[in-house]
């Protein structure tokens, strides 16, 4: 099976028309050295077979369904509406909307996710979308430096570790300096912003889940001309001041919390919003409205002089492709629930998360580590490993205790819980917790 | 009439999707002062409604499911649909689940890795990158680790590429912290030796390739030009967006490149989703393994492993193990053609392309780099003939008109990839419309397309005032 729909006749009438003798024929001008190699591959398998191997495959995991592992990842309901939409063939097999003739339902249904998204952030614009959060941080942040033309950049350590790491390669690229602010018990400390920075950076609700009030930071970023860089989950978005409303002028994060399948990491999607005032140096695909030749409303990509195929060497960014349909997938779940019903998951994983907490902390030998008032998640401390612990707990059916970073401490391992959790779960890996402790 | 935004079949107080049955209280969780002041202004729509606008907007887009898409460089071949539901059976893993829950999730990514390493000839591979700018940004940051390395970074500050190559190599190098050289390509399309040699030297860190490059040329040279990078130290780097071409009959580390990306949402299947999600894995020589990105998948003892212990990596480029699902897609595809099939594609999508350039001569048009193509060629028009308003009669006339304007090497270039899953019949039938486009009077060319959900729209009036949200006011004139 190889989905080409050539009969013989066909191939032979075609190679006759190109002047060849055969397929072989189509590559007799390369280099002999290099034609027609060994190769190893396994034997190709009919369509029942291949999905056979892959349930195999699949056998072998263990699915974190009503996980209460955290870490910016979670175990979120995905409604059925939103999948059946986002399969559509139309949606699915579309290239980058380059004829916007033929090409308005995604220009739309960007224009509408770019809404949606500033609207969640507080800001006035955002792009079409970005790979996903760590990289929409390190693009925004090249975006802050573009804008204020400095080259040194202080992130608080309660933004994600791994969006750190990529924030690093990405900085050590342009040969920018990346100065850390460590936490303190638990929350962003008003550190001293040195001159000459481009940009500051902090999440909230942070890596550890703790709330952070970010005003004066972002204020004392201002005062040494800085810009502030927020990171914040999209979903605790409908329920927290946004971080426009702190002085961000640039919020990035992870869609995967709107209801996109975890997806053992990928594809999510990154969010990045700014203000419009930012627009030309922004990275990525924006879509704008114009009218057509007979005035009727349209959508279009628009400052295209700022990407890689008109720009070059003088991009904004080298980002080509994104994540277009996941950020649609995400656009759609926030149209399927409306800001009552984004509200109300977002508190309920806020409550299941309180509950627990209390639970976990009647085991002896836990204790807190995330100070309070926390969102959705949190970390506590254990007398053991948490690898071990997450494994003990694996066994026993459980997905819990994400292991935190020794940066941040020994034996810390993060909780996260959601929509999806009920009491029972809760008290269920309370018990199982209590066995792989005693 | 315009067809509505979703933000204006809202009305106030409607609900859809209801997820919660009783909401806890705010304030008994989180300080006032943590809280939204007024609720985002997000559509309030039934589910119904949801699906109607979706829907709608879903049948005011084309993609390869509905029409011929042939796209120069984009690869719009058909995405089979057992690979949306593979994806499903992998959809519940979370990243940070213990090691020995996803076994099957790590096996997958590591067979993945070896089919693709046999594929390009690399001895090395990394899953992590999101795309195929994102896979070149790694691949010259590894490159650029390891000058670095050996004491040569500070010397080495020049990425070369041709003038053909596309515009993502040029960002990537010049991301990557470089300064990026242009090479002109010679009179028969391919790399000019000569230009080559006089660039090359110890300030030069890195040449990006395609090949076949953008004109659809086999680079005939490769081995002389990996030759002439090798002895001046300088890595060779393989642009995969046209691997599709020679999937199975050649290999880029035959060829000498060093590092090579690879589109997996191009040659191996992954729907393009309307610009993305996409994956962009690199592989590398045995000497730059120590450079790629944390973690990396491996097979131990005890089965498989995300390995972080690097010393010499080059840190992240993403969150996480990259688009995992995109790599069950590419997994699918692979296990279902072997090989044979594979090559099969590969010759069929060349074969395709002679084809329909053959037909398209005959129509009058112009193919100024006219040597045996790949899976792509570029033509041009008729004297008096713009290749914009061509590409917009084909829109009437029902097809997804080429990549236009591109490479920037060619004038009024139509760069055409019709890919192998494209039947005879379609070809002929293209070529017609392309033939009928010439005998169309000027003014209808002008005007074009007629019928389509929106008309030529005003992209000045977007740059100039650009409306970027729903709420936006600032922009309009």
């Amino acid at each position: 099976m190889d989905y080409t729909p050539h009969t013989e006749e066909e191939i032979r009438a075609m190679l006759e028309r190109v002047g060849a003798g055969s397929l072989e024929d189509l590559y007799r001008h390369l280099p002999k050295e290099v034609l027609n190699p060994e190769i190893s591959l396994p034997e190709p398998l009919p369509e029942w077979a291949v999905l056979e191997e892959l349930k195999r495959l699949a056998g072998r995991n263990k699915p974190a369904f009503k996980a209460f592992l955290g870490g910016g990842i979670r175990s979120h309901h995905t409604p059925p509406v939103v999948q059946a939409l986002a399969s559509r063939g139309e949606f699915l097999t579309a290239y980058t909307p380059y004829q916007p003739e033929v090409s308005q339902g995604v220009l739309q249904a960007t224009f509408e996710y770019q809404t949606m998204v500033a609207e969640l952030a507080g800001l006035e614009v955002a792009n079409a979308s970005m790979y996903d959060g760590a990289t929409a941080l390190a693009e925004g942040v090249l975006l802050a430096l573009r804008e204020t033309g400095r080259m040194r950049v202080l992130v608080s350590q309660g933004v994600h570790p791994e969006y750190r790491e990529v924030l690093r390669s990405y900085l050590e690229a342009v040969g920018a300096e990346l100065i850390t602010l460590p936490l303190e018990e638990g929350r962003t400390p008003l550190g001293e912003v040195p001159e000459g920075t481009g940009a500051v950076v902090a999440q909230n609700p942070n890596y550890l889940g703790a709330l952070e009030d970010l005003a004066p930071l972002a204020e004392r970023a201002h005062g040494v001309g800085a810009l502030f860089v927020a990171v914040a989950d999209p979903l605790s978005l409908g329920v927290l001041e946004p971080p426009g409303a702190y002085g961000a002028d640039i919020a990035v994060g992870d869609g995967q919390t709107l209801g996109l399948p975890m997806g053992f990491g990928g594809p999510h999607f990154g969010y990045l919003a700014t203000r419009k005032a930012f627009v030309r140096q922004m990275p990525g695909r924006l879509v704008s409205e114009t009218v057509d030749a007979e005035g009727k409303r349209g959508y279009i990509l628009t400052l295209q002089a700022r990407e890689q195929y008109i720009r070059r060497a003088k991009a904004k960014s080298n980002i080509t492709t994104n994540a277009q349909l996941t950020a649609l997938m995400g656009a759609m779940y926030l149209a399927a629930l409306g800001p009552l019903g984004l509200k109300e998951v977002a508190l309920k994983s806020v409550a299941m998360a309180h509950r627990l907490w209390e639970l976990l902390l009647e085991i002896p030998g836990v204790e807190p580590f995330t100070p309070k008032p926390f969102f959705n998640e949190f970390v506590l401390r254990f007398p053991k490993e948490p690898q071990a612990v997450r494994e003990a707990l694996a066994a026993r059916g459980f997905h819990a205790a994400t292991p935190v970073p020794r940066e941040y401490g020994e034996n810390l391992a993060l909780f996260a819980a959601t929509e999806l959790h009920r009491e029972e779960d809760l008290l269920a890996l309370k018990e199982a917790m209590q066995e792989v402790l005693a | 009439m315009s067809y509505p935004l979703i933000f204006e079949r809202s009305r106030p107080g409607r609900r859809g999707l209801r997820l919660v049955e009783e909401t806890p209280e705010a304030t008994r969780y989180i300080p006032e002062k943590f809280l939204r002041k007024a609720p985002p202004r997000l559509p309030e729509v039934d589910e119904l409604t949801l699906v109607r606008h979706y829907t709608g907007l879903s049948r005011r887009q084309v993609g390869v499911d509905t029409t011929f898409y042939p796209l120069g460089s984009c690869t719009m071949k058909y995405n089979p649909k057992l690979h949306e539901e593979a994806v499903r059976l992998f959809a519940d893993l979370h990243p940070y689940q213990d090691p020995g829950t996803v076994q099957g999730a790590l096996e997958l990514m590591w067979q993945l890795s070896e089919y693709l390493k046999a594929l390009t000839g690399m001895d090395a591979i990394t899953l992590e990158p999101a795309a195929g700018a994102h896979g070149e940004l790694t691949g010259i940051l590894i490159i650029r680790a390891y000058h670095e390395d050996r004491g040569e970074g500070k010397e080495r500050r020049l990425v070369l590429v041709p003038d053909s190559a596309h515009g993502s190599n040029p960002a990537t190098a010049s991301m990557a912290g470089y300064q990026v050289k242009e090479v002109p390509s010679g009179p028969d399309g391919e790399v000019d030796l000569e230009a080559l040699k006089r660039e090359v030297g110890p300030h030069v860190a890195a040449i990006m390739l395609t090949n076949p490059n953008t004109l659809g040329l086999f680079e005939r040279r490769i081995l002389e030009i990996s030759r002439i990078s090798k002895e001046a130290g300088v890595q060779l780097y393989y642009d995969g967006a046209n691997l599709n071409a020679i999937m199975g009959w050649a290999r880029p580390g035959d060829m000498g490149f060093d590092v090579v990306h690879l589109n997996l949402h191009k040659t191996f299947t992954v729907p393009h989703g309307g610009g993305g999600p996409g994956s962009g894995p690199v592989g590398v020589k045995a000497h730059l393994a120590p450079y790629l990105p944390v973690p990396t998948v491996e097979r131990g003892e005890e089965g498989f492993y995300l390995n972080f212990d690097l010393p010499k990596s080059i840190g992240r480029v993403r969150s996480f193990y990259g688009n995992f699902l995109a790599l069950v897609r590419a997994w699918a595809y692979i296990r279902t053609l072997g090989l044979k099939g594979l090559k099969k594609a590969a010759a069929l999508s060349v074969l395709n392309a002679r084809y329909l350039k053959e037909l398209l001569k005959e129509k009058g048009y112009k193919v100024p780099y006219d040597g045996p193509c790949m899976h792509e060629f570029v033509a041009q028009p008729p004297q008096g003939f713009r290749t914009l308003d061509l590409a917009k009669g084909l829109l009437e006339l029902g097809f997804h008109p080429p990549t236009v304007y591109f490479p920037l090497i060619v004038k009024e270039a139509l760069m055409i990839e019709p890919t192998e899953t494209e039947g005879k019949e379609t070809l002929e039938a293209f070529a017609e419309a392309m033939g009928a486009l010439l005998q169309k009077p000027k003014a209808w060319l002008e005007g074009a397309p007629y019928s389509t959900p929106v008309r030529r729209l005003d992209e000045l009036r977007a740059n100039k005032y650009p409306k970027l949200t729903y709420f936006d006011e600032l922009g309009m004139p």
